[in-house]
C-alpha cells in the first residue's frame, strides 16, 4: 500500500459522497440515542473538505490530512468536529515526513489518531463512541503487513454493528443509559464510513 | 414543519444577523463568524466574560450580553457546540488584559470545544478559566459518564459570573463565585411536546397526546420517565420535589420557572404559584423569582424549574444592575 496525496484527497471526496449519500440515515441513528445532527454536521463539515481539497497544491499527505483536520474542527462542531479533527491531527503529524505514506506509517497514523481521539474524547474502547470503531480498525492494521481492503471493510462493519449491543457511557447517548442499548452509534458509523471510503480509494488504486 | 424561516441551512446566520440589527448601540457581531460582543469589548482591566453554545435556546445565551453580564456569545449550529475558531475569536475579543472566563454547559461538544478554544488562546498568551455548569438533577451524577447537563441554571451563574466581573474582580475571584453558583444551584424540566430542527424537518423525538416527560434535557435528550399527564401542581411538586431531594436549600433561594419556547407565561405562573407555596411549607425563603422564557429548546412546550441556594455574596451579586436585553436588573 502506499497512499499518495492523491489517493488521499480521494479518499476524503468519497467519505464526503457517503457522508452525504447517508446523512438522512446518520441523521436517524442520531435521532435514536442523541439531538438528530450527526448526519447535518457530518454532511456540512466533509462537504466543505471536499470543496476545499481539489484547490490547494498539497505537497505531502501530511498537509492533506492537516487540512482535512483543520476543517472538520471548523465546520463540524459539535462534538464530532473536534474529535475527528484530533484524529486527522494526530494522523497528520504520525505521517509527516513520509510520502508516499507506507503501509507501516500509515498503521501508525491511525493509532495515533485513536489514543489522540480517546484523550480527547476521555473515552474508551466499549463506551459506544466511535472508539469502538477505530480500535479494532488499528488492531486490525498492526495484524496486517499490507491492505487489504475487503478485510478492512469488514472489521470496520462489524465493529459497527457490534455498538449495538453496547450501553452508551460518553456522548449524548449515555443519557439514554440502558435504552441505548440495541441502537448503533451514529459515530462509528460515519467512521465506518470513512474506513469503506479508504478501502475503495486504496483498491482502485492497486 | 411550519417554521418563520428562510432557508433550513442558513437559519443561525438569519438570526445572529436579526439579533446584531436594530441593537448595534449594545452590541456587534464579529464579521464571518457568528460570535456576538459587546460593542465597548474589550475593556481594559475587567475580566472577559464568554458563554455559548448551540442556538436553539435563546434567549440564550446572545440575550445575556450586556453590562454586568456576558462580554460575548458564541452561537453554534442549532443544538451543535460551536467551533473552537470561534470561540477563540471570541475570547481575543473581550480579553482587557485581566483574563477571560468561560461559562460552559456540560455537554461533551461544548466541552470538548470550549477546553480546545481555552488551550489555544492560552498559547497566545491569554489567561483563561473556566466553570462547566451542570446543574440537571435528572441525569445521574457520575465521574464515569459525562454528568450532569447544564440547563437553565447556566443562566444565574452568567449573571453572577458578571456581576463580579463587572466590579473589577479578578479571574480567580470570578471563578470563585461561579463555582459557588454552580455548587449552589440544581434545576429539572419538562416537556409536553417536542421540538424539530430546521435543517431536520422533523420533531427530534414523540410524546403522545397525553404523554409527558419529566426530566428531559434542552435539546430533547431522555429524563427520568414518560408518563400521563397530571395537573400544574402536581408536576410542580414533582419538579420542586426532586430539587429538594437533591440539594439542602434551607435558607434563602432563588427561583427561577423557564419555559421551554412553546410554553404560555399562564402556564409558567401556574407552575409557580405551586412552587412558592412548596417552599414556604418547607421554611424555604424566596428571595427573588425569575419567570419567562431564559433557557429553550427551540418549540418545545414544558417548563424548568430551578433553586439556587443564596449566601450574602450571591444575594448582592444576583441584584447588581444588568443591562442584559433578556435579564434586566
Amino acid at each position: 500500500m502506499k497512499l499518495t496525496v492523491n489517493n488521499s484527497i480521494q479518499w476524503f471526496l468519497k467519505a464526503n459522497e457517503k457522508m452525504q449519500e447517508n446523512k438522512e440515515y446518520l441523521t436517524l441513528l442520531d435521532k435514536k440515542i442523541g439531538d438528530s445532527d450527526h448526519g447535518i454536521n457530518m454532511a456540512r463539515g466533509f462537504q466543505e473538505v471536499a470543496n476545499k481539497l481539489p484547490t490547494q497544491d498539497y505537497a505531502s499527505v501530511s498537509d492533506v490530512l492537516k487540512d482535512v483536520a483543520m476543517t472538520l474542527m471548523s465546520k463540524v462542531g459539535g462534538a464530532a468536529g473536534p474529535l475527528y479533527g484530533t484524529i486527522f491531527l494526530k494522523m497528520s503529524t504520525a505521517v509527516k515526513g513520509t510520502d508516499p505514506v507506507d503501509y507501516q506509517t500509515f498503521t501508525n497514523g491511525l493509532e495515533e489518531g485513536l489514543v489522540g481521539v480517546k484523550q480527547r474524547g476521555k473515552a474508551d474502547v466499549g463506551e459506544k463512541t466511535l472508539v469502538d470503531v477505530w480500535a479494532p480498525v488499528v488492531d486490525f492494521f498492526k495484524q496486517g503487513v499490507d491492505f487489504q481492503a475487503d478485510q478492512l471493510v469488514e472489521t470496520a462493519e462489524n465493529a459497527m454493528d457490534n455498538t449495538k449491543d453496547i450501553q452508551a457511557s460518553k456522548g449524548r447517548a449515555a443519557y439514554f443509559k440502558e435504552k441505548s442499548i440495541g441502537h448503533i452509534d451514529p459515530g462509528s458509523t460515519s467512521s465506518f464510513y470513512i474506513f469503506e471510503a479508504l478501502a475503495e480509494v486504496i483498491r482502485e488504486g492497486e | 414543519m411550519k417554521k418563520i424561516i428562510n432557508d433550513p441551512n442558513q437559519v443561525v446566520q438569519d438570526m445572529v444577523a436579526g439579533m446584531v440589527s436594530g441593537f448595534t448601540k449594545t452590541i456587534k457581531q464579529i464579521p464571518e463568524t457568528t460570535v456576538i460582543v459587546r460593542t465597548d469589548a474589550p475593556i481594559k482591566r475587567k475580566v472577559g466574560l464568554v458563554s455559548g453554545g448551540g442556538s436553539g435556546h435563546e434567549p440564550a445565551h446572545a440575550g445575556y450580553i450586556g453590562k454586568g453580564m456576558l462580554d460575548a456569545a458564541v452561537v453554534g449550529e442549532v443544538f451543535t457546540s460551536p467551533t473552537p475558531d470561534q470561540i477563540l475569536k471570541a475570547i481575543k475579543a473581550v480579553d482587557g488584559g485581566a483574563g477571560v472566563f468561560l461559562v460552559i454547559k456540560n455537554y461533551t461538544g461544548d466541552v470538548l470545544n470550549f477546553e480546545m478554544a481555552a488551550e489555544l488562546a492560552e498559547a497566545e498568551g491569554i489567561q483563561v478559566e473556566k466553570v462547566i455548569v451542570n446543574d440537571d438533577v435528572a441525569v445521574e451524577d457520575s465521574s464515569f459518564t459525562t454528568g450532569r447537563r447544564g440547563i437553565a441554571g447556566t443562566v444565574l451563574v452568567h449573571k453572577i459570573a458578571g456581576a463580579m466581573a463587572e466590579s473589577g474582580a479578578s479571574l480567580a475571584e470570578v471563578k470563585r463565585v461561579a463555582e459557588k453558583t454552580v455548587q449552589n444551584v440544581r434545576s429539572i424540566g419538562m416537556a409536553l411536546s417536542p421540538c424539530t430542527l430546521p435543517a431536520a424537518g422533523e420533531p427530534s423525538f414523540e410524546l403522545e397526546e397525553r404523554e409527558m416527560e419529566i426530566g428531559i434535557g434542552i435539546h430533547g435528550e431522555p429524563g427520568i420517565e414518560r408518563k400521563q399527564l397530571v395537573s400544574a401542581d402536581d408536576i410542580a411538586v414533582e419538579l420542586t420535589n426532586r430539587l429538594l431531594a437533591d440539594f439542602d436549600f434551607s435558607g434563602d433561594v432563588a427561583v427561577m420557572i423557564n419555559g421551554m419556547g412553546a410554553t404560555p407565561e399562564m402556564e409558567l405562573y401556574i407552575v409557580n404559584q405551586k412552587v412558592q407555596t412548596i417552599l414556604a411549607e418547607k421554611d424555604i425563603n424566596v428571595y427573588q423569582t425569575f419567570v419567562g422564557e431564559y433557557m429553550t429548546a427551540l418549540e418545545m412546550a414544558g417548563c424548568s424549574v430551578t433553586l439556587l441556594g443564596l449566601d450574602d455574596e450571591l444575594k448582592m451579586l444576583l441584584e447588581t444592575a444588568s443591562d442584559a436585553p433578556a435579564f434586566r436588573v
